[in-house]
């Protein structure tokens, strides 16, 4: 009886060992540290450490008139100590707290570091009158509310400014103006253009996997590598070798230009045409090989029977093989619509000003600006985006059905 | 700006392995004096020009590194109780950003020849101005004899038709935009600091907007004009030089209204080797010294005097020229400190559109 209980749970237990080095691996290089850099998305790390009784003082404020003496007395303190900290550890907390607040209120880079030397003066009086006159834009609401905003340990605001929006000093959300706005339709061109490389992908890569699936079998491997040979390039080989070809003098436009078929050099590079038919070059057997798989194992004595029932080859096609060879066209148009949704070397290669897409703004806060907070927040959309499109697939046509791929 | 000119991997690289290895010795007194610099090809020519004629008047020994910038680097250094870094090469954005968190010595000026040696540029409260370059605009002579003479002649894609290279963000390009409508140097920050200044600005560049072509890395501008895909660019003074004197282009620049910039020394805060440190930059501020640059790099530098000892032709080629410093607009880089993510986001919403 003890055995007959036991070796379930021991080969359980096995199974569960054989497995966790894996699951330990994917969560120690995977999990953690993504969601480690997702988490900084959220993250208030700057201004708290250098502004403490500043914020306490602002606890309870409203948001709607200017705070009184003793946020201001707070702020004198608070800047005193950190400027003193910064002067003997260089630990430039000032700075970086003024960074913080300056992505919220342009001009914090250089009013909070004033500031902060100028009280390191003894002054006489109220602390409100030396710091209004230090600068007068301490008596507005904004500076205040950029504190606050920025003072708990998690805020909204990344993620809040990564589709448009802001909140003002009481807390209301308000759309950013529109020379500013910027994230919702680069979402939009990004979505966009994954579905047009995938639909394109679709057109050209459905033709080519059923070549390959009914070709005669001595055909095959020369197909199939004509297929696989660009997919083991890399990637940024192939985008740098269409920058040659396209260019104002490059092959393509030499070769027209010999054939006298154009006047001139076409503006081939750095515009959206170049970019699918990267983008398309480099998914393209991320279409065919699922759609292949699909077709290969496909019963071809049904779309013969529909025929010899009399149906014409196109309604058999229609009717009979396009729906059997379905589970491979979603797998297909799946992988490549994610993976487009994350090119960055390509548009940024051969790309215009007008054809970036969300990764692009990525690398540009993650390495251009130093901004963690605001590539994390933009890379949850992008993580957003792949979740919902994943849902709205199962959805419609169901996980189940891509198992025959 | 100038380190991604030359060998950035590289630099990163011998950085972090020198910070590696060094990071146990630098508790230990009397280690030589260590400066750090951009590396590859520059830091090759401060070499002979500089770290080893200091060292073979029996001065005293110092270390070479390579770092690829970033007040961060500096901050952690400080921090970290562990400096092992003296003197270092940083932008003026560092410079500035540097001396007000107290990550450097102050200045002192009377240890190595005094503020009056300099070129007024050069002086500042934390560092001293040691190499300057420009934001100039380049063409291709070989394509177009009668070439461009201002950025007013950038804009007129009527006279000059072709595609026109700008450095991707605000940066730079929104100073090009207001001196090509006619905005004299000195009040371009001033008209900057207003939303009218700036609508102006994006006014001027939207003239422009389909025939910019976009460049991010020093090293592009070069190819763009030699691939012929754009007509004329905005590029630095010393990738055009270059590519004159090594790849045998022959690119003009247009020197009217270029936007300059230094590179100074700091000396770290708490650096045991601060004497050791003022005595090089008192050597390395000689002007006859100096002069020992510009032929082997095209950068300008700041000793007065120094241009006397250049030949015409090295001269020709630099910022610091009279004749192409008139009418050159200075960076401002409190300016951009302030309004760069402000700008940014207008920036790259504008282009984007």
């Amino acid at each position: 009886m003890a055995q007959g209980t036991n070796a379930p749970l021991k080969a359980r237990l096995a199974a569960a060992a054989l497995v966790a080095p894996l699951l330990l691996f994917l969560l120690g290089v995977f999990v953690l540290p993504i969601g480690a850099f997702l988490f900084r998305a959220v993250q208030e790390g700057e201004v708290a450490p250098v502004l403490p009784r500043t914020l306490a003082a602002l606890s309870a404020w409203d948001g709607t008139a200017p705070p009184g003496e003793p946020a201001f007395a707070a702020l004198v303190e608070d800047l005193r100590e950190a400027r003193a900290r910064d002067q003997q550890a260089g630990g430039g907390g000032i700075a970086r707290a003024a960074a913080r607040l300056n992505a919220d209120l342009p001009g914090f880079r250089s009013l909070l570091p004033m500031t902060a030397r100028r009280v390191a003066q003894p002054f006489e009086g109220e602390a409100r009158a030396a710091v209004l006159a230090i600068s007068e834009e301490w008596g507005g609401i904004a500076p205040w509310g950029a504190i606050r905003r920025a003072g708990g340990p998690v805020s909204d605001f990344n993620l809040l400014a990564v589709l448009d929006l802001k909140r003002d000093a009481t807390g209301s959300l308000a759309t950013a103006p529109p020379d500013e706005a910027i994230f919702r339709a680069i979402l939009w061109r990004t979505l966009w253009m994954g579905l047009l490389a995938t639909l394109i992908c679709l057109g050209v890569g459905y033709p080519l996997a059923w070549l390959i699936a009914t070709a005669p079998p001595r055909a095959v491997p020369w197909l199939m590598a004509g297929v696989l040979l660009p997919f083991w390039t890399s990637l940024i080989v192939r985008t740098a070798a269409w920058m040659v070809l396209l260019q104002r003098e490059g092959v393509v436009n030499a070769a027209l230009g010999a054939l006298q078929l154009t006047s001139g050099p076409l503006p081939l590079l750095f515009n959206r045409g170049a970019v699918l038919l990267a983008m398309v070059h480099i998914l393209l057997p991320f279409m065919v090989l699922p759609i292949y798989a699909s077709l290969k194992s496909l019963d071809w004595r049904l779309p013969r029977a529909a025929v010899s029932l009399g149906a014409a080859p196109a309604l058999a096609f229609w009717r009979v093989t396009l729906p059997l060879s379905l589970p491979g066209v979603g797998a297909g148009c799946l992988l490549v619509f994610i993976q487009a949704l994350g090119f960055y070397v390509t548009p940024a290669l051969l790309g215009g000003a007008n054809d970036q897409m969300l990764p692009y703004f990525v690398a540009f806060y993650a390495s251009r600006t130093v901004n963690w907070g605001m590539a994390a927040a933009l890379s949850c959309l992008i993580l957003a985006a792949v979740a919902v499109i994943l849902a709205v697939y199962g959805r419609l046509v169901g996980f189940s059905r891509m198992r025959a791929a | 700006m100038l380190r991604r000119g030359f060998g950035a991997m590289l630099a990163l690289g011998v950085g972090l392995l020198g910070t590696g290895l060094s990071g146990g010795a630098a508790q230990a007194q009397g280690r030589d004096l260590t400066i750090v610099s951009w590396g590859g090809a520059y830091q090759d020519a401060q070499r002979e020009v500089f770290f080893r004629p200091w060292q073979q008047q029996g001065n005293a020994r110092l270390l070479e590194e390579t770092w690829d910038g970033g007040v961060g680097v500096l901050r952690a250094k400080i921090q970290s109780g562990a400096n092992n870094w003296d003197l270092v090469q940083v932008e003026s954005e560092e410079l500035l950003l540097g001396c007000e968190e107290g990550l450097f010595e102050k200045m002192d000026y009377a240890a190595i020849g005094g503020r009056e040696h300099y070129i007024p540029e050069a002086v500042s409260e934390c560092g001293v101005g040691n190499i300057l370059y420009s934001f100039v605009l380049a063409y291709d002579r070989a394509r177009m004899a009668d070439g461009p003479r201002s950025w007013a002649d950038f804009f007129d894609t009527a006279k000059f038709p072709g595609k026109r290279g700008l450095r991707r963000g605000p940066k730079v390009t929104l100073e090009i935009a207001l001196l090509a409508d006619g905005v004299a140097p000195g009040e371009v920050y001033k008209l900057l600091g207003t939303s009218a200044g700036v609508d102006r600005a994006f006014r001027k560049l939207d003239t422009l907007k389909q025939d910019i072509i976009w460049w991010e890395r020093g090293s592009q501008p070069p190819q763009l004009l030699a691939s012929g895909e754009v007509a004329m660019t905005n590029a630095y003074n010393g990738r055009i030089s270059a590519a004159n004197q090594n790849d045998g282009r022959n690119f003009g620049i247009a020197w009217s209204g270029n936007v300059f910039t230094l590179d100074s020394w700091v000396i770290m805060k708490g650096s045991p080797n601060k004497a050791a440190a003022l005595d090089f930059l008192k050597f390395v501020g000689q002007p006859n010294v100096q002069a020992g640059l510009p032929p082997r790099i095209p950068y300008g530098v700041t000793a007065k005097g120094a241009n006397a000892n250049l030949a015409p032709a090295v001269l020709a080629n630099l910022p610091t020229a009279p004749e192409n410093a008139e009418g050159a607009l200075q960076l401002n880089d409190q300016f951009w400190l302030d309004n760069l993510d402000k700008l940014n986001q207008r920036f790259n919403n504008w282009v984007s559109r």
